[in-house]
């Protein structure tokens, strides 16, 4: 399929505000990853004062635990896990300056809210094509919290990292369209 | 009695952890090609084709089919004239899980306890199911199990007066609040009747069986045909992007049950349906 739209992390408001629910995207440049451990160590770390371990403005998160890398590579098996987890958070990353999320999976009414009103965009990669995805991850190194394992926060380089947009910024939820396109019953 | 030292055992398990991790099992490699050639959603078809891709890359350059690497669930048909030594059934699969989770660069996903959350770093313990049969051979399958999909299962007793009709509408219920979560197009194991605790026991073990199997009672068979007929009506898709292919298969185990009770338990697996067995 020819009609992959191509964008660079750090992502503006401008290519929010461009992307729609079921855009096929190609993203490349700098991601973290950041899962529930990490999410509530960080949210803690700021409610105590401290500097949060990562700049957050116009990062993309992708909600990920990797397998371990074999020798000579930079990640094991690295997909999507399930997103509706972070959803206590979510809000308030984007409060923060996050502009991007990638998991798998529905979000909650206040996650697709707080997406239009803050402008971010989730997407989704295909979970279960974490040998797929990996392949598009180039460098990976743990920035913060190591003693989480799969669960630390990781500074990825990927190189067009396939997606889709699920929930825009204008409230559109591509699970429910493509639910009701295809429902028979 | 034939004798089987653990040392054999613990080296079955690791292999087996490592191949069911690698190597997606051939059926459902075919499900997927045929969902590939009926799915009506043009999304739905680019992702069968990236998890058929997956698969490829996951067995050639040696990188787990998911990150999720899974709980280790182990099912033990055990011949009651085996007479295992060199030391115990459990530490030895154990033992097994442990190497395979570390040699193999599998994830470890196990935490020690449910609240405190101390991940216990060799992903064990196992999850194991023994079996008594007759015999003097052993029987050992690994299935790791991955959490977005178990994340997903349910468990009601209903009425028998609620019957067929009910145990229907609950599972397709299920699979409709579930959506996208569990990574569809799912394995469905459904186990109805039992006690409390078999129920579910029964919906785990009926992810064993290979796909395409039908239950060989013809009522339970036409239960379970209708099922995946009524759930790819659903609309919910591969990855739930909307689409016709939202189970790849449903299995049904029943079980003598109370006149009282009518338990149905749903177990979810994903799409990355893994197992894989061998026999000592």
């Amino acid at each position: 399929m020819g009609d992959y739209k191509r964008l660079k992390t750090p992502l503006s408001e401008d290519d929010i505000l461009s992307l729609k629910s079921g855009d096929r995207v190609l993203l490349s440049g700098y991601i973290y990853t950041a899962r529930d451990a990490a999410h509530k160590r960080l949210l803690e770390s700021l409610d105590k004062g401290e500097e949060p371990p990562i700049d957050l403005k116009g990062i993309v998160i992708y909600y990920c635990g990797p397998s371990p890398a074999r020798p000579g590579r930079p990640i094991g098996a690295a997909g999507p896990t399930t997103a509706y987890r972070m959803d206590p958070f979510t809000p308030r990353m984007l409060e923060l300056g996050v502009k991007g999320f990638i998991g798998k999976g529905k979000r909650s009414k206040e996650v697709i809210e707080a997406l239009k009103t803050l402008k971010g965009v989730y997407f989704a990669a295909t979970g279960g094509a974490g040998a797929l995805l990996s392949q598009r991850i180039k460098e990976a190194e743990v920035v913060a919290y190591e003693d989480l394992g799969p669960e630390a926060i990781r500074k990825l380089y990927v190189e067009d990292f396939p997606l889709i947009v699920v929930n825009d910024a204008y409230g559109n939820d591509l699970y429910e369209e493509g639910r009701r396109k295809y429902r028979k019953i | 009695m034939r004798e089987i030292h653990v040392d054999r055992i613990i080296g079955t398990v690791k292999n087996l952890c490592i191949k069911a991790n690698y190597e997606l099992p051939q059926d459902v490699r075919e499900f997927l090609l045929k969902a590939l050639e009926k799915e009506e959603s043009e999304v739905g078809k680019e992702v069968i084709k990236q998890l058929l891709e997956n698969a490829d890359i996951a067995q050639r350059e040696r990188i787990p089919i998911c990150q999720d690497t899974g709980s280790a669930v182990v099912f033990v048909e055990l011949g009651q004239d085996v007479h295992i030594v060199g030391g115990n059934l459990h530490e030895a699969i154990n033992e097994g899980v442990r190497r395979g989770y570390t040699e193999g660069y599998l994830r470890k996903s196990i935490v020690r306890d449910p609240l405190r959350r101390k991940n216990t770093g060799d992903n064990t313990p196992a999850f194991i199911h023994v079996e008594l049969v007759p015999g003097d051979k052993m029987k050992i399958t690994v299935l790791p199990k991955g959490g977005g999909s178990e994340n997903m299962g349910k468990l009601v007793i209903l009425t028998p007066a609620e019957g067929i009709e009910g145990v229907k509408k609950f599972v397709i219920k299920a699979v409709e609040e579930a959506g996208p979560n569990p990574c569809p197009p799912v394995v469905l194991g459904v186990g109805i009747g039992g006690t409390f605790e078999y129920a579910t026991y029964l919906a785990k073990k009926a992810l064993l069986r290979p796909l395409g199997v039908r239950h060989p009672d013809p009522f339970y068979a036409k239960l379970e045909e209708e099922l995946i007929d009524e759930i790819n009506k659903l609309g919910i898709g591969p990855q739930g992007l909307g689409g016709i292919t939202t189970a790849l298969d449903v299995h049904v185990e029943y079980s003598a049950t109370h006149i009282t009770s009518l338990p149905v338990a749903v177990n979810f697996n994903c799409h990355a349906t893994r197992r894989a067995e061998a026999e000592l």
